[in-house]
């Protein structure tokens, strides 16, 4: 398969391309699989801080069910957890904390910053001396979902936004 | 997460519980001292939530800062709001309406169940049974859209305001909440059979976690925690506000002191709240849902405090005032951070499994002990 | 009892107490030197009896400090308020924590947010902010130009 069909924009590729020893179809459709299979089985760690707390803990209820896609067991430890939900304020005095809960996480790892604090510190961005102005100060983000708190429907969005984004590659 | 182990000269263990840790309802890490897996001593360890509420309020305008406290209890946060909108009346001696007073307080009462409902799912989650916490949810979500098609948010309501509310209710509002009673009247008898007969759930529950009634009051607890000890403070009873003096319920107390008793005074309060919202149901006064006040709103010199009975117990807004269009110092006073204090105590002499039940009923809701 | 059996009362017990007028609830004015005798007396004295301590607040009036103590009785059902004014450089007060134990974890907050200090408090340590903080965030000269942005 031609590099320049693979790259989304169809603009040719710029400098040189060496062919892979064995062929270049086997790898990508192995990888294909791969990241489908990751996409569908993204398991969260059981991580809020607060408000957001609540509807995470509504999108795992029997309404607006994330089981559907692969979300079902989330698992207490780092260790055993594909993805980090980050749903609350994020203070200085959590930070190391939430940076160390990332760095026990096995790759790959994916983080989403649900609601307006993590994103951004949301409404305690002025004036307070002791919120992290967005989770994105302590450890790389892949999904932010505005709100405050937002809809499980849009957290489900984001969800599938971040199973799209493994699908295409990224990891 | 278990960040450090160390011992200390008697042989005792010292680990940590949290941060970060699915049964504690937030952000709240304790440092247990444990002899064996009785526990010794326990001590929380506050603060991962702290977001400087209280300095940020001094810079916002009296009608700014009330929707803030919706995030500080988010479960209870009709409630909180209305704590704040009744100070800044109370300062400004505001009359509110008797249309937007009915309303308050059927929001209240509706945010108490919801309140309610969430904690019996989380607490038998904790216990270790995973069926109840999906029943919670779906009688919450009736309640969420309730609460959704007249407010428009499904936790964080900015709906009080200080003069009343901020809309009228929706036209199908009445018959929702109608529908509703008439759903969950059935559902709380189902929660009864599901839990609170179980033998498993009873024998984790009876004789734990003992809080006496002189203790609850020297350690400043308020609401079901100080009620399953017998003592009464409902401030709905004692300090009524809006109609509720007007209206026919009681107030649950149970003398036991253990944890089943706070059980038990939650489900009663569930029932008690059915009773209030269909006594006014179907008797909203015809009138103005917002009273007249003026755009900028300034509190003359002064102290004022006003306190409300949120599901987890006394909700206190002291406003210190110099006249100008900010308050010089607000003081929160959350019924967690009471509640909490008293943990060490009924703690003491049980096993890490009775610190989750205890923790249970205590109902803590930790941005609310942080703010 | 009402305000006016409350004022009469507390100036029975202590003389010396100043009233301040026109507030909700009986309000009293002391010094620091004299508020462990006083706390004694309203958590002990027959007709007062004020086991509750339900509000601790700590103010910044930037030339001195007031410590608030809201306190009810739960069996005579009334309210006292004291205020406790304190020097601004150096402010020091007596614990009430071994009197109403809910005011072990307020006055760890007024330390941690003020530097109010509490003297024989059991264990007066920061409770919000980190162990190794500078500064009393909630005082009015507080400056913190890394983490405040202001509006």
């Amino acid at each position: 398969m031609d590099v320049s069909t693979q790259n989304m924009d169809n603009k040719p590729f710029p400098g040189e391309v060496h062919p892979t020893a064995g062929g270049g179809i086997l790898v990508t459709k192995l990888d294909e699989v791969i990241n489908w299979a990751r996409s569908n089985s993204l398991w969260p760690l059981v991580f809020g801080t607060s408000c957001c707390a609540i509807e995470m803990m509504s999108t795992a209820g029997a309404k607006y069910d994330w089981s559907r896609f692969g979300f079902e067991v989330a698992r207490a430890t780092p260790r055993q957890a594909d993805v980090i939900i980050i749903a609350g304020t994020i203070v200085n005095k959590m930070a190391p904390v939430l940076k160390r809960l990332y760095d026990q996480m096995a790759d790959p790892k994916y983080v989403i910053a649900m609601g307006a604090c993590a994103t951004s510190g949301g409404p305690f961005f002025y004036n307070t001396y002791s919120v992290v102005k967005g989770a994105d100060h302590v450890i790389p983000v892949d999904v932010y979902v505005a709100g405050c708190p937002p809809r499980p429907e849009a957290l489900l969005h984001a969800l599938m936004t971040l199973q799209e984004k493994i699908r295409r590659g990224a990891s | 997460m278990i960040e450090e182990v160390g011992t200390t000269e008697q042989g005792d263990l010292v680990i940590n519980v949290g941060p970060q840790h699915p049964s504690t309802h937030g952000v709240l890490h304790l440092v247990i001292t444990l002899n064996g897996e009785t526990i010794k001593k326990v001590e929380p360890h506050l603060g991962y939530i702290h977001r400087s509420i209280e300095k940020m309020c001094e810079s916002l305008s009296y009608r700014q800062f009330i929707y803030v406290t919706s995030r500080m209890d988010y479960l209870s946060s009709h409630i909180n709001n209305h704590g704040c909108a009744l100070c800044v009346e109370k300062g400004m001696q505001i009359e509110v309406p008797a249309r937007a007073s009915v309303i308050r307080v059927l929001m209240d009462e509706l945010t108490r169940l919801a309140s309610h409902q969430l904690w019996w799912g989380a607490m038998a989650m904790d216990v270790g049974a995973l069926t109840p916490f999906f029943h919670a949810f779906r009688e919450r979500e009736a309640i969420n859209d309730i609460m959704e098609e007249t407010c428009g948010a499904r936790l964080t309501m900015n709906y009080m305001v200080p003069g009343g509310v901020m809309a009228d209710i929706h036209p199908d509002f009445q018959k929702r909440v109608k529908e509703f009673i008439r759903f969950f009247r059935t559902k709380i008898d189902e929660y009864d059979e599901l839990v609170t007969g179980n033998i498993i759930f009873k024998s984790r529950m009876e004789g734990v976690g003992y809080l006496s009634p002189e203790s609850a009051v020297s350690y400043g607890c308020t609401g079901p925690t100080a009620r399953g000890s017998g003592v009464s403070c409902d401030i709905r009873k004692l300090y009524p506000y809006e109609v509720y003096g007007q209206l026919n319920f009681e107030e649950v107390t149970v003398s036991g002191g253990d944890c089943f008793a706070r059980y038990k005074v939650r489900m009663q309060e569930m029932r008690q709240s059915i009773s209030i919202i269909e006594q006014l149901i179907d008797n909203i006064p015809e009138g103005e849902f917002l009273a007249k006040t003026k755009a900028v709103l300034k509190l003359p010199k002064g102290e004022f405090y006003s306190r409300v009975e949120t599901a987890r117990g006394e909700f206190g807004v002291y406003i210190i005032s110099e006249g100008g269009t900010t308050p010089y110092r607000i003081k929160f006073r959350s019924p967690g951070f009471s509640n909490l204090s008293a943990l060490d105590l009924m703690a003491r002499g049980h096993k890490i499994g009775d610190l989750v039940a205890i923790m249970g009923t205590l109902d803590l809701v930790i941005p609310d002990i942080d703010r | 009892m009402n305000k006016e059996e409350l004022k009469v009362r507390i100036e029975e017990l202590f003389p010396s107490s100043v009233f301040e007028e026109g507030t909700e609830w009986t309000t009293v004015v002391i010094d620091p030197a004299g508020w462990e005798g006083f706390a004694r007396g309203l958590r002990g004295a027959e007709g007062l009896e004020l086991d509750y301590l339900f509000c601790v607040t700590a103010i910044d009036w930037k030339t001195h400090f007031t410590m608030v103590y809201h306190l009810t009785s739960t069996v005579c059902r009334h309210t006292v308020v004291v205020k406790v004014k304190l020097d601004h450089d150096r402010p020091v007060i007596r614990t009430v924590s071994d009197i109403w134990r809910t005011a072990e974890f307020h006055e760890r907050e007024a330390f941690d947010l003020f530097g109010v200090v509490f003297t024989d408090h059991p264990d007066l340590r920061r409770l919000f902010m980190t162990d190794e903080w500078k500064g009393w965030p909630l005082r009015k000269d507080y400056e913190d130009p890394v983490n405040m942005i202001k509006l």
